[in-house]
C-alpha cells in the first residue's frame, strides 16, 4: 500500500468552529459578483460545460462551517451559500479543504493529484464533475485574479491583497497541522 | 532531444509553452483524439490561436488525430485532418492507416507522426509507415526496454522516434487495448476515451473509496492510501486467495533518471502524457523536463525532477524501459 501524502492542509478546527455563528447572508452578493465577475472574464467556461451547465455542483469545503451550490446553466448562472449541502437534488458533490478548492479555481493545484492524494473528494456525475474541472482549466479562470479584475483600477492592490489572504489561510492552516502533529506525537 | 508537452486546453497549451516546451501535442474536442474528456480539448477556433501562440514563440504544435475512424463515417477524422493542417500544425500525430493516406495524398507537404495508438513496436512496422505514407516519426509504445528502442531508431533511421518519459503509464498495446470496452463499451481506440467518467462511479465508505466502473467494483483505497485513476489495467481484483493488481499498479512514469539513456539510444524526442491533466500539473513537469534537459546538455549532474505528488498512486516506475520481469 502506497501512503497519501496529503498536499492541503485543513483549518484548525477552532477557526471553523468561530466562523460558524456568522450570518451567510452578507456572503451572498459577494458570491453572486464573484461569479459574474469570472464568467465576464471567461465566457468560454459555459461552452465547455456544454450540457453539463445545467446540473447542480455542491461544493463542499470541508474545513469551513458552510457549503455553495453552484448552478452554471445560462442564462442565469448563481452560487448560493448553505449551512450544509443538501441530501438530495445534486448532482455532483466536490469536497475537500478550502485551500484545495481555491486551489482548482484559481490553477495553482492540479484536481487529478488532489484526488490521488485524497485530498479531494468527488462523487456524483463523475462527467459534469470533470467537464467542470476542464472548463475551468480550459479559459485559464484564475479565480483570485477575475475578483481583482472586477474592481478596475484596483485590481493590482486587490489582487496583493486577496493574494495575501490566501497566503494567510495557507499558514492558518499548516500551523493547525502542526498543533494537529505534536499533540497526536 | 526535443521535449513535447500535452495541450488538453488553451490555457494548458500556453502553460507549456510558457514553461519551455520544444512542441505542445493536442487535440480537437471530438472523437478524434484519444482524449476525448468532457470540457477538454479545442475548438477550431482555438486550435488556430494555440497555433499562433506557439508559433510566436518558437514551440510547435503536433495536431493528434490519433483514434481509428469509424467504418463507413471517416467524415469527422478527414475534417480534423485538413482543419488541423490549415491551422497551421506542425505535425499530425495518426494511427489509422486509411487515415495516414489520406493524409500524404491530399496533404504531401504535411508532416506526419506515428501515433502510440498505432503499436508500431518494431522496424518492419515502422518501415511500413514510412515507406506508405512518408512519415517522420513514430511515437513508441511503452512496452520496449531502452536498449530494444536503441535497435529501432538504428533500424528505421532517419525516421525518428518519440519516447514517454513523464505521466500516465499505458501497460497495454496502445491501440489495441478494449479492456474499457469490456466494462463500458467504449475505448480510447474508437472512441477517445479510456474508462470514460460517464461510467464512473466514487463512494466514500467507512473503510475506504470505492471506484467502480460500469457497475464493475474495480478498487478500494484504504483510509490511509494513495488513489489512482478508475482503469480496469489498474483495478485491484480478487484471484483465488489472493487479492492484488492483477496487470499493474497506480503508478505514473518517470523516466528522467534515463534521459543519457535515451539520448544515447538515438531518441529524437522526449513525451510528457497528461492531456487531461491541469496547468499546475503541466507547468510542473514541463519546467522540471526541460531543467532536467538543459542539465544533461550541459553536462551538470543529474536533479532529480521530484514530481511524486504530481503522480498517480503517488509512486512512480521505469515501467517497460526497466524489465526487471524478464
Amino acid at each position: 500500500m502506497v501512503p497519501n501524502h496529503r498536499r492541503v492542509a485543513a483549518l484548525p478546527p477552532l477557526l471553523t468552529a468561530a466562523l460558524r455563528p456568522l450570518p451567510l447572508a452578507p456572503l451572498q452578493p459577494a458570491l453572486a459578483l464573484a461569479l459574474r465577475a469570472v464568467l465576464r472574464r471567461h465566457p468560454r467556461v459555459l461552452a465547455r460545460l456544454g450540457g453539463h451547465a445545467g446540473r447542480r455542483f455542491g461544493l463542499d469545503p470541508t474545513d469551513l462551517p458552510f457549503a455553495f451550490v453552484l448552478e452554471p446553466r445560462p442564462p442565469a448562472p448563481r452560487i448560493a451559500a448553505v449551512r450544509r449541502l443538501p441530501r438530495r437534488g445534486l448532482d455532483v458533490r466536490i469536497a475537500g479543504p478550502i485551500r484545495a478548492l481555491i486551489g482548482m479555481a484559481d490553477g495553482s493545484l492540479d484536481g487529478d493529484a488532489l484526488f490521488f492524494s485524497r485530498d479531494l473528494v468527488v462523487e456524483g456525475d463523475m462527467a459534469a464533475a470533470v467537464a467542470l474541472r476542464n472548463a475551468i482549466e480550459g479559459d485559464g479562470v484564475d479565480l483570485i485574479r477575475d475578483l481583482a479584475a472586477a474592481l478596475g483600477p484596483l485590481a493590482p492592490p486587490a489582487e496583493r491583497l486577496l493574494r495575501g489572504g490566501l497566503g494567510l489561510l495557507e499558514r492558518l492552516a499548516r500551523s493547525g497541522a502542526g498543533e494537529e502533529a505534536r499533540a497526536w506525537s | 532531444m526535443e521535449l513535447i508537452c500535452p495541450a488538453g486546453t488553451p490555457a494548458a497549451l500556453r502553460v507549456a509553452v510558457d514553461a519551455g516546451a520544444d512542441a505542445v501535442y493536442c487535440g480537437y474536442a471530438d472523437e478524434t483524439n484519444a482524449r476525448n474528456f468532457p470540457g477538454l480539448n479545442f475548438s477550431r477556433a482555438e486550435m488556430r490561436e494555440g497555433v499562433a501562440y506557439a508559433h510566436r514563440r518558437g514551440a510547435k504544435v503536433l495536431v493528434a488525430v490519433n483514434t481509428f475512424p469509424r467504418a463507413g463515417a471517416v467524415g469527422p477524422w478527414r475534417r480534423a485532418v485538413d482543419d488541423a493542417v490549415q491551422a497551421g500544425a506542425d505535425a499530425l500525430i495518426l494511427a489509422d492507416i486509411g487515415l495516414l493516406d489520406y493524409a500524404a495524398r491530399t496533404h504531401p507537404g504535411q508532416r506526419l507522426h506515428v501515433s502510440v495508438q498505432a503499436a508500431a513496436a518494431n522496424p518492419d512496422s515502422v518501415r511500413f509507415y514510412v515507406e506508405a505514407f512518408g512519415v517522420k516519426r513514430v511515437v513508441l509504445p511503452r512496452v520496449l526496454t531502452v536498449a530494444e528502442i536503441a535497435a529501432v531508431a538504428r533500424a528505421v533511421a532517419p525516421c525518428e522516434t518519440e519516447v514517454f518519459v513523464f505521466g500516465g503509464l499505458c501497460v497495454m498495446a496502445e491501440g489495441r487495448c478494449s479492456l474499457s470496452s469490456y466494462a463500458t463499451g467504449q475505448s480510447p481506440n474508437m472512441n477517445g476515451v479510456c474508462s470514460p467518467a460517464s461510467h464512473v462511479a466514487y463512494r466514500e465508505r467507512a473503510d475506504g473509496l470505492v471506484s467502480r466502473l460500469g457497475g464493475f467494483t474495480i478498487n478500494t483505497f484504504g483510509r490511509g492510501e494513495a488513489a489512482g485513476y478508475p482503469t480496469l489495467c489498474k483495478g485491484r481484483f480478487r484471484t483465488g486467495p489472493a487479492t492484488g493488481y492483477l496487470f499493474e499498479d497506480p503508478v505514473s512514469l518517470d523516466a528522467a533518471a534515463l534521459l543519457p539513456a535515451l539520448r544515447e539510444a538515438g531518441v529524437a524526442a522526449l513525451k510528457i502524457e497528461g492531456r487531461q491533466r491541469g496547468r499546475a500539473y503541466v507547468e510542473g513537469v514541463v519546467r522540471a523536463f526541460r531543467e532536467a534537459l538543459s542539465a544533461l546538455e550541459e553536462g551538470r549532474p543529474f536533479v532529480s525532477p521530484g514530481l511524486l505528488s504530481l503522480t498517480e498512486g503517488q509512486s512512480t516506475t521505469q515501467g517497460a524501459y526497466r524489465k526487471a520481469w524478464r
